[in-house]
């Protein structure tokens, strides 16, 4: 427990800084002593994987934007010359843009843990939202940059989606042209988008150092969902969970690496090595996999403006999540009807994941429209009724009782 | 009261919750029928105008061919690749003929814009003679673009673009087709399967036949099962046994050609495979090795509190 005394610098030097930035300390009480549930499970790994790939996408970002060139006549082919003549061009690219996958990979998971125990409940309520709005900034910076190579997916993906905003009545049209900085997606576009592209994730940076500073204040949640009351119920962040942390990191790069090496184009879409041409419309318009869900429910509308509110309130709702869900308990362990509702939901999601790859006829369509109601439903109407009609199991008296009498910890089995 | 009420609804709520598996059970025997409603309901009304509205009237005029038929007819066959799987390199000397097809039988349309003749020695690739590539590059007219002259090419330039606008430039071609096989694509990254391009090819090439009876074909088209858009495509047959004469003994066939030109597209398209695999296997020692380290380091570290 020598890690949970506070920092006191030993130097004079050291002494005569901290009095002055007090920077070690806060290192210190924040990723040294900071205590830390001692029944965390590997699913809470990916807060730090996450902040790990934040900087891989940084730092191979960075290089790559030395070799890019954001004009319509050129951007195909500076994309084209980092693969071939950049040395390790073809690297840094590949990481780039498998690393993208990786990232929401990493951010489902996140999500969805954060779903099955309940971390987005009081005391917890901002560091969701900031975690949502975290989301919302990633989908944004990963569109911007799947427009930039340049190729047929590219262009057609980003003239979908600045349509969108053309179903808003009366000012829909202006805002796309004021988007598009012209009458249809070209260079200015381009250029904006690369703009934004380089510029959202450092927005991500400093909310991402919110989404600490708001976890620090109530620590972290558990596999248990209960509060830890003594001493014995927590460890220091460092050496616990910087070792458990970076195996999970190892294990996650590992599979990183297979698809960077083994399959890098696998994520990506064959179209999108075509060059972008305005004149030729794909035969199948595709997001990138992490948004299919949500294209699958803005397509289940059969309206234009509909759908992209729907789009949009299929994350709205997710602000509100907090609130929609009643229930005291926070980990589905000892709620077994939420716990069923969490896999229902989770299934829907990827239902909703493989509709949006299809066309959006027929049976798809009707697919869709149900995965789509039963989304909304979940959290609109199942949420908040579950709270009335759920009986919990019976909580643990603390974190240390489970884990250091059995050796069999209860929060871990079964869990996502 | 309150009590009564929870466990009265407690009762209900096992009921609720059985309704809601029996309408996900019925969501995924929708989604399960859906491909055959999809072709049989081709008018599904709204949708249409929901997907011209988002892909804003752009032309989507052969939909309704589409919904009879699914592009490709014919799925392509998985060949054996020298440069399949983690140790895959691409063989020299068959990217050398595929050069050979390349330049005898497709340059006289197709463009090859991305490709240095510079290029063409390197040993990950067709690994030419210094001499061989100067000699390739010699044989082309480029227009200097300082000086606007038409001179011999150097090693620095670039293989000409296409000939017809309407023949595409093949330098990435292998990486910009690909066919879809049912659900296989979920085992692809686990087997490594990358050459959908370069299968996609060579079934092209070899694919072509006689049009069978009950298909039109419009004049000026070639009937291709393997076409990934469409019954016909516009190039001809370009391929006939003996077309090319090899100098290393391989047989002068349609099969061999296809092939070999296939490789050499897919090594235009990803000239750095070798070196991908390789390094990659390098990294994936090294990180494996990492994460047994981490494991152990954990281990170590936890075992003081458990």
């Amino acid at each position: 427990m020598e890690a949970l005394r506070p920092y006191e610098p030993k130097s004079r030097v050291g002494k005569w800084f901290e009095s002055r930035l007090p920077i070690g300390g806060l290192v210190h009480s924040s990723f040294i002593a900071y205590p830390t549930p001692r029944n965390l499970n590997y699913w809470w790994t990916f807060g730090g994987i996450l902040a790990f790939m934040l900087v891989v996408q940084i730092a191979t970002g960075v290089v790559l934007a030395m070799h890019y060139v954001p004009d319509a006549s050129l951007a195909f082919d500076s994309v084209e010359s980092i693969m071939r003549d950049v040395n390790y061009g073809w690297l840094l690219r590949y990481i780039h843009a498998n690393g993208a996958s990786f990232f929401f990979i990493a951010v489902y998971i996140h999500m969805f843990r954060g779903l099955y125990y309940g971390s987005y409940k009081a005391p917890r309520e901002v560091l969701w939202i900031l975690g949502v709005i975290l989301y919302l900034l990633m989908m944004a910076t990963a569109f911007l940059g799947y427009v930039l190579p340049w190729g047929q997916m590219s262009f057609w993906a980003a003239t979908v989606i600045t349509n969108l905003f053309s179903a808003i009545p009366v000012i829909g049209e202006s805002i796309t042209t004021w988007l598009w900085g012209g009458f249809s997606v070209d260079s200015p576009t381009l250029n904006r988008f690369f703009s934004l592209h380089y510029l959202l994730p450092f927005m991500i940076a400093g909310v991402v150092i919110l989404h600490i500073w708001a976890l620090h204040v109530p620590g972290n949640n558990n596999p248990l969902g209960i509060k830890p009351k003594t001493r014995q119920d927590v460890l220091p962040f460092h050496p616990y969970y910087t070792s458990k942390d970076l195996f999970g990191l190892a294990v996650f790069v590992v599979i990183l690496a297979w698809f960077v090496f083994y399959a890098p184009n696998f994520l990506g879409h064959p179209d999108n090595y075509i060059p972008a041409d305005p004149l030729s419309t794909p035969a199948h318009i595709v997001p990138e996999w992490y948004f299919l869900p949500f294209y699958a429910i803005l397509r289940s509308i059969p309206d234009k403006l509909g759908g992209v509110i729907a789009f949009g309130g299929a994350i709205v709702v997710l602000f509100f999540l907090p609130w929609l869900d009643r229930s005291k308990v926070r980990s589905a362990n000892f709620r077994p009807l939420y716990r069923q509702f969490f896999w229902i939901l989770v299934a829907v999601c990827i239902g909703l994941g493989y509709l949006g790859s299809q066309e959006a006829t027929g049976g798809y369509l009707i697919a869709s429209r149900i995965l789509t109601a039963y989304y909304f439903a979940h959290f609109l109407i199942i949420l908040p009724l579950l709270s009335w009609v759920e009986k919990p199991k019976p909580l643990p008296e603390s974190i240390s009782e489970p884990v250091l009498k059995d050796e069999k910890p209860a929060g871990s089995g079964g869990s996502p | 009261m309150t009590r009564a009420v929870v466990r009265a609804a407690t009762v209900t709520s096992k009921q609720l919750c059985a309704g809601w598996w029996a309408f996900l059970a019925l969501a995924i025997a929708l989604w399960l029928v859906a491909p055959a409603a999809a072709q049989e309901d081709a008018g599904a009304e709204g949708i249409e105008e929901l997907d011209e509205a988002i892909a804003e009237d752009e032309e989507h005029a052969d939909d309704e061919e589409h919904e009879e038929d699914h592009y490709p007819l014919k799925v392509p066959e998985r060949h054996n690749w020298t440069f399949d799987g983690p140790f895959g390199t691409y063989d020299p000397e068959q990217l050398q003929r595929g050069l050979q097809v390349y330049r005898e039988v497709c340059a006289a349309c197709h463009g090859l814009e991305r490709v240095a003749f510079r290029t063409l020695s390197s040993e990950i690739g067709p690994y030419l003679s210094e001499e061989e590539m100067r000699e390739i590059a010699a044989s082309y007219r480029i227009v200097d673009a300082e000086t606007g002259d038409v001179r011999e090419g150097r090693p620095a330039d670039y293989f000409p673009a296409s000939n017809i606008p309407t023949a595409p430039d093949l330098s990435l071609m292998t990486k910009a087709r690909a066919v879809g096989d049912g659900f296989r694509w979920l085992l692809d990254p686990f087997i490594q399967y990358q050459a959908g391009g370069a299968d996609y090819m060579r079934a092209l090439l070899v694919g072509y036949e006689p049009a069978p009876e009950d298909k039109e074909i419009q004049p000026g088209l070639f009937y291709n099962p393997y076409f990934v858009s469409g019954i016909a495509l516009s190039m001809p047959p370009p391929l006939s046994d003996g077309r090319v004469s090899y100098d290393d003994g391989s047989p002068e066939t349609v099969e061999q050609y296809s092939e070999d030109v296939s490789a050499f597209l897919m090594w235009t398209a990803e000239p750095k495979l070798t070196d991908r695999k390789r390094i990659g296997f390098q990294v994936m020692i090294f990180l494996v090795v990492f994460a047994v380290l981490a494991y152990l380091a954990k281990r170590r570290v936890w075992s003081k509190e458990h």
